[in-house]
């Protein structure tokens, strides 16, 4: 069984304060932590114990700068046999469209059977890289997958839709699966591991590896800007003791208790 | 012709709310840009759905077989394509929904439109479409132009388009277009029921909902006191259920639980749309977060900017002496 894990090194923003860069068109990053995205560290322990089930090659894509070697690294320290950077300094106007053509170029001499990838990336939100990248390879996919069970050809696999409703779909490989959150519990990789991830080469596929000729994105980022406030909370000041005497008067006055 | 297509969504044969948001931001489209709204149906026993739309869209364009009753993207990128090519719309819609994820990039890829996901607005200005999306954790928004091509297509954020009054009186058509049964390489099985859990969150007046920030399963029991002290069920976001921490049923959010309390305190919930979504509907909203940017704070009524533990045994302790008080 040989797998693809599509991985990508996203800045940390859940909890930081993210600031527009001078070009209005990135970010200020200097104050930023960095790691591999949330729902694609799902993907890649799912490609994992499938490699672990039925044995085969697991190979590791990010499209990113030099810094996103880290992310991979990390992918072989915990089970990934290769590792490919696609590098992002090559490119511009990266949308998903973009990025999943370019995949599709650096894995052409790829065998596989299975793609995972995450289901969304916390900095863009898109959700299409995996599905742009299967209908660009000409094989089925299925999203936002909470379960997937694999048997020599065929795949049961349980789609997460609204409400908590499940879809249970009956695939075949090859196919291409998005993984949510939660789907399993992802690994550690140890420190030996690591250690010797340290040491494994990975490939670099630049501008003049790619065919370019009709890879192109399909938006352009003019501006990014901060979201509108719409109804503010009004933010209690004062000590604990104060607050939460507020808080108390306030759930009291609606009558909540 | 330059028409705006948007694609009525329906699971389990009842219309998803998503369908009139889509509606209502195609109208407006349409009617900016002098253009016509057709609602594209693809579904079977199709009369009652076609009956709902018919006020929304100038036209209706229903495909009606057997094998639309379940959802299968791959059918209905088969015939959508079909569709869009012959019919060439400027802009088709569709939710940000389970199924338009599945669905959209695949079909604009083999159509061979540009296209934009999740987005929150979108425009045609001077003959280019624009939209609005969100980025990195819900913190910044982004304007994003679609390059330029003859069609387009666009996924729609669940609530930012309020489903609006309309009177229009729909023409309907029925193309007869042959659909293929289920092909090998994907079939829908079934669908599978959220298991029950012990409690049901959407039937508690005072909901002590929890997220990332609560750090550790080691913690829960602290929320638990509070929440029993308040008189409230504790629920949660997504972080929670992944962790294991919680059960699903527990989950508030747009693959959750849509819950409307009358007093929701989110504890440590930075606030990512999919979670807004299942709450905001409540009627008083306290937020605890130590981050001010959060985007919860916008949803909430009442803000602390602080550590969920050392705001929640203070409130509790004077909730008890409050109802003691009152005792």
């Amino acid at each position: 069984m040989d797998i693809i894990v599509c991985i990508k090194r996203v800045a940390q923003t859940a909890e930081a304060d993210v600031k527009v860069d001078p070009s209005g068109k990135n970010i200020v990053k200097d104050r930023l932590t960095f790691d591999m995205n949330e729902s694609d560290t799902y993907a890649l322990e799912e490609a994992i114990l499938l490699k672990e089930k039925f044995s085969g090659t697991l190979t590791a894509v990010s499209l990113g700068t030099a810094e996103a070697e880290d992310t991979l690294r990390i992918a072989l320290a915990k089970g990934a046999d290769n590792a490919i950077r696609i590098k992002a300094e090559d490119f511009d106007e990266l949308d998903g469209f973009k990025t999943a053509q370019l995949i599709k170029a650096a894995i052409k001499d790829l065998k596989f059977d299975v793609i995972f990838t995450g289901c969304i990336a916390t900095d863009d939100y898109f959700s299409q890289v995996g599905v742009a990248l299967a209908e660009m390879l000409g094989i089925p996919h299925a999203t936002l997958v909470t379960k997937v069970d694999i048997q020599e050809n065929k795949a049961q696999v349980y789609r997460e839709l609204e409400g908590g409703l499940l879809e249970h779909l009956e695939m075949t490989l090859p196919s291409l699966f998005t993984i949510q959150t939660g789907i399993n519990e992802p690994r550690y990789a140890s420190l030996i591991a690591i250690r010797r991830a340290a040491k494994k080469e990975i490939k670099v596929i630049g501008a003049s590896d790619i065919d370019q000729t009709g890879i192109q994105a399909g938006t352009v980022l003019e501006e990014l800007f901060p979201p509108p406030v719409g109804k503010h909370a009004e933010i209690l000041s004062g000590s604990t003791d104060e607050i939460a005497v507020k808080l108390t008067g306030i759930i009291k006055d609606k009558g909540l208790i | 012709m330059s028409e705006i297509f948007a694609l009525v969504e329906h699971r389990q044969g009842t219309i998803r709310d998503i369908t009139y948001e889509l509606m209502s931001c195609g109208r407006k489209l349409a009617e900016n840009a002098s253009a016509k709204l057709t609602a594209v149906i693809l579904g079977h026993n199709t009369d009652s759905i076609v009956q709902a739309v018919k006020s929304q869209a100038h036209r209706l364009l229903v495909v009606d077989s057997e094998m639309f009753k379940d959802f299968n993207s791959e059918l209905y990128q088969i015939t959508l394509s079909e569709i869009i090519k012959q019919q060439n719309p400027r802009l088709t819609l569709i939710g940000h929904s389970a199924f338009g994820m599945d669905l959209c990039p695949a079909l604009a890829v083999q159509v061979g439109l540009p296209f934009a996901t999740d987005c929150l607005g979108v425009e045609i200005v001077e003959q280019k479409i624009k939209v609005t999306r969100q980025m990195y954790d819900g913190k910044l928004n982004a304007r994003v132009l679609l390059r330029e091509n003859p069609g387009h297509m666009i996924t729609l954020r669940s609530g930012c388009f309020p489903a609006g009054e309309s009177s229009l009186e729909g023409v309907v058509e029925n193309l007869d277009i042959t659909v293929s049964s289920q092909p090998d390489y994907r079939k829908f099985i079934e669908y599978i029921e959220a298991a029950i859990g012990d409690v049901d969150i959407t039937k508690s007046d005072i909901l002590v909902s929890i997220g990332r920030g609560v750090k550790e399963q080691a913690n829960i029991s602290v929320i638990e006191d509070f929440a029993a002290a308040i008189g409230g069920v504790v629920s949660c976001s997504r972080p929670v259920v992944d962790a294991g921490w919680l059960t699903k049923d527990r989950q508030v959010g747009s693959s959750g639980k849509t819950v409307k309390p009358k007093l929701y305190i989110a504890l440590g919930i930075s606030g990512a749309f999919q979670h807004i979504v299942g709450m905001k509907s409540a009627d008083t909203i306290i937020a605890v977060n130590k981050d001010p940017n959060a985007p919860i704070f916008n949803e909430a009524d009442y803000g602390i900017v602080d550590d969920l533990f050392k705001v929640v045994p203070v409130l509790k302790n004077k909730i008890l002496e409050m109802k003691q008080a009152k005792g």
